[in-house]
């Protein structure tokens, strides 16, 4: 670990929204690129980074679509910068590709959703949190990615840093999975000195030019050393099936061991990558599940529940994924159930029932997007659950 | 007892040292023309004095996607398509490199084709290379954006009837400041003009005519390489400065090859920094050799 680039941290209490502290947290983590395409309700992101990038020796470039958006942070990765896009459903959509190319050719990279209603071009002003499956299985192919919730601007902040640290510890895409309210939403952030700044700098390798090996696994991390273009290194990057040289190998045995790693790299480290905020959940009899802006909505259900008498606890899935498997599974032969709310018709939901594996109840608090919840809809499932 | 044999060793093929000979043999079918387009490439290299660790190479999907495997640079083979946007990422983010583009009609002109206009547009310090067989040869000869008028293809088994790009014309349009189109008969030529490119800034093209001899020539009975090689001399006319509207490939008609267009305009990145430079004065801070901290 290293810390931030003075340069470009604004010190100081603000006043922001969701998306310019992301910017903010994207630029004290040390990215000096973006490639973005404008989309409601992410694009103050770039709106931000584009009027600052000059100013700190970062380069923003307005692409064509974001089909060229998520593929141009790729290219500028392997030029050696921390690069990173924003998008909302739509483009999402677009950038799948882009994912399991990521994910193939292990490109560290930061891409946030700002999540709005959906499907197809749905409610482009108007929150949700329905793009929580497509992120671990809208590319095709098996493979694990990294996603974090941030329910507030000053999480953005936090959250966008953690991502790009994540990104370069494990080589792997990680997004940062905000919903319009969020987003939009103005509070004080906090931005610390560039010192207190945790930064988890790319891991460029040192070894030996003739025998490096850009795909060989390094550590408990599983994860590779980098090397990027103009150093000599001479890479081969693909997203065929490759070899630990980076050649292309399409044999079922390299195929095997190869995704195998993918996979495990963030599966094995699941606990360590997992932040999961936890309160009032020792004695409890209902615990509520909920991430991102229905967290805050869900905590005024947990106190009119708690002020009625209830033993009421809480979990904030701060990762999404790896989902915390391992938190839900020590909870569920604990409760009579778990209460799961979300602004989606059933997605994250469908984890925590995996996890319980038949433990406990799990009751589903839905809806399907355009505004929050009603803290009485969640407290509702909250009370049928104790009962 | 056995007569000791002195093998000599054979000398080494000086292009040798640029390809990723670990790698060989190439996946190339006997007669196709990718392996000629790349015989000039390390031409050019060895030829223009290259720094080769300054030298990227980035290809799409495709047979000739897969050129950038089999050369000894920092190479990246991207997705179907998007060679160019990851071309532009890398080149943005180091300067100092030399950015070639390698890849098929189909990859540049068909999916990737809203990327390739605009970064002609842009006039992105990229060398586009595209090895036009016309067809989607790696699938099994599709048709393609650059498939002529009335040819049998695997999609077009009665021939085909949707006009083809113009590939020069439609390049020039866009705003590339160079642009030329050889065949693979015209390995001199083509070699020299990609010498001229790798100097030249700003967004240039060169279209090269190759067989498929396994697909597309097979397919309208054209005979094998070798006879497409004796068509390519038939019918090639060399005008330089040719407009490239007068450029359109029919499946037997004549075709124009040389270096239609030459000119300057500022790059992106020239663009870009006078721009920043000019409204922002000292607070701008150019984007330099990247750091990582
Ligand atoms: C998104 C996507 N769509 C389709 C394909 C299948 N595909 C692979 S190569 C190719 C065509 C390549 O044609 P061209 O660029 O002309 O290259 P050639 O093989 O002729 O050299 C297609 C359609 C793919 N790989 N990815
Ligand atoms: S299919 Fe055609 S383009 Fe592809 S390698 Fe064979 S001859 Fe070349
Ligand atoms: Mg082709």
């Amino acid at each position: 670990m290293t810390h931030a680039d003075p340069v470009g941290v604004l010190t100081g209490a603000h006043f922001l929204d969701g998306d310019h502290a992301a910017c903010e947290g994207a630029i004290c983590a040390g990215a000096r690129f973006s490639a973005g395409y404008p989309i409601t309700p992410s694009t103050e992101v770039v709106e931000r980074f584009s009027h600052r990038a000059p100013k700190i020796g970062a380069t923003f470039i307005q692409m064509e679509d974001e089909l060229a958006a998520s593929i141009a942070i790729l290219g500028a990765v392997w030029g050696g910068v921390k690069a990173f896009t924003v998008t909302s459903g739509p483009g999402f959509s677009l950038m799948m590709e882009h994912i399991g190319y990521a994910v193939m050719t292990e490109t560290p990279c930061v891409f946030i959703d700002v999540q709005r209603g959906g499907p197809s071009t749905g409610l482009p002003t108007l929150p949700a949190q329905a793009d929580m499956m497509q992120v671990k299985w809208g590319s095709h192919g098996d493979y694990e990615i990294i996603a974090l919730c941030p329910n507030s601007p000053q999480e953005c902040f936090d959250l966008t840093i953690k991502a790009f640290n994540l990104s370069e510890k494990y080589r792997v895409p990680v997004f940062v999975m905000m919903d319009e309210v969020v987003g939009h939403m103005t509070e004080k952030v906090v931005i610390p000195r560039a010192e207190e700044i945790e930064i988890e700098p790319r891991h460029f390798t040192t070894q030996d030019k003739s025998s490096f090996q850009l795909y060989a696994p390094v550590g408990e991390e599983q994860t590779p050393e980098m090397a990027k273009a103009g150093d000599g290194y001479k890479v081969h990057v693909t997203g065929l099936t490759h070899d630990e040289r980076g050649y292309p190998n399409m044999t079922p045995a390299v195929q095997e061991r190869m995704v195998k790693r993918l996979v495990t790299k963030i599966r094995d480290n699941a606990e360590k990558i997992c932040i999961t905020e936890q309160n009032e959940v020792e004695g409890a009899d209902v615990v509520v599940v909920s991430y991102g802006i229905t967290s805050r909505v869900a905590q005024r259900a947990v106190e009119m529940a708690r002020a009625k008498g209830l033993k009421v606890g809480t979990v904030r899935l701060i990762t999404a994924w790896p989902f915390p498997d391992h938190v839900i599974r020590a909870i569920a032969p604990k409760v009579k159930g778990f209460v799961v709310a979300e602004l989606n018709l059933g997605q994250m939901v469908r984890e925590v029932e995996r996890s319980v594996a038949g433990k406990c109840r799990v009751a589903h608090v839905g809806h399907a997007g355009g505004t929050v919840h009603k803290p009485e809809e969640i407290l509702k499932a909250i009370e049928e659950v104790a009962r | 007892m056995s007569t000791p044999i002195c093998i000599q060793k054979a000398p080494e093929n000086p292009v040798e040292s640029f390809l990723r000979t670990d790698r060989m043999p190439h996946i190339w079918c006997p007669g196709c023309g990718i392996g000629t387009t790349v015989n000039c490439f390390t031409r050019a290299l060895i030829d223009s004095k290259t720094d080769l660790n300054k030298l990227s190479i980035v290809s799409g999907i495709g047979c000739t996607g897969r050129v950038a495997g089999y050369v000894n640079l920092d190479s990246f083979h991207t997705t179907h398509g998007r060679a160019i946007p990851f071309a532009t990422g890398l080149k943005l983010a180091s300067p100092e490199m030399t950015v070639v583009v390698y890849s098929g009609d189909g990859d540049l002109f068909a999916i990737g084709g809203n990327h390739l206009i605009h970064a002609a547009r842009r006039n992105v310090d990229l060398k586009v290379i595209c090895v036009n067989n016309l067809t989607y040869a790696m699938t099994g000869g599709q048709t393609g954006p650059a498939t002529p008028l009335d040819v049998i293809t695997a999609t077009a088994p009665y021939g085909t009837y949707d006009p083809a790009f113009n590939l020069p014309y439609l390049v020039e349009a866009a705003g590339a400041v160079y642009v030329a189109r050889w065949t693979t008969f015209h390995v001199k030529q083509l070699a020299k003009s990609m010498q001229e490119m790798f100097k030249k800034k700003g967004f240039c093209f060169i279209e090269v005519v190759s067989p498929c001899p396994t697909l597309y020539q097979r397919r309208n009975k054209m005979g094998d390489a070798l006879d497409t090689m004796k068509f390519y001399k038939e019918v090639s006319k060399v005008k330089h400065g040719a407009p490239t509207n007068e450029v359109g490939l029919s499946k037997s008609g004549e075709i124009i090859v040389g270096k239609f267009v030459d000119r300057e305009r500022p790059d992106f990145e020239t663009m870009m920094k006078a721009h920043l430079e000019a409204s922002l004065g000292e607070k701008y801070i150019p984007a330099e050799a990247p750091t990582c901290s």
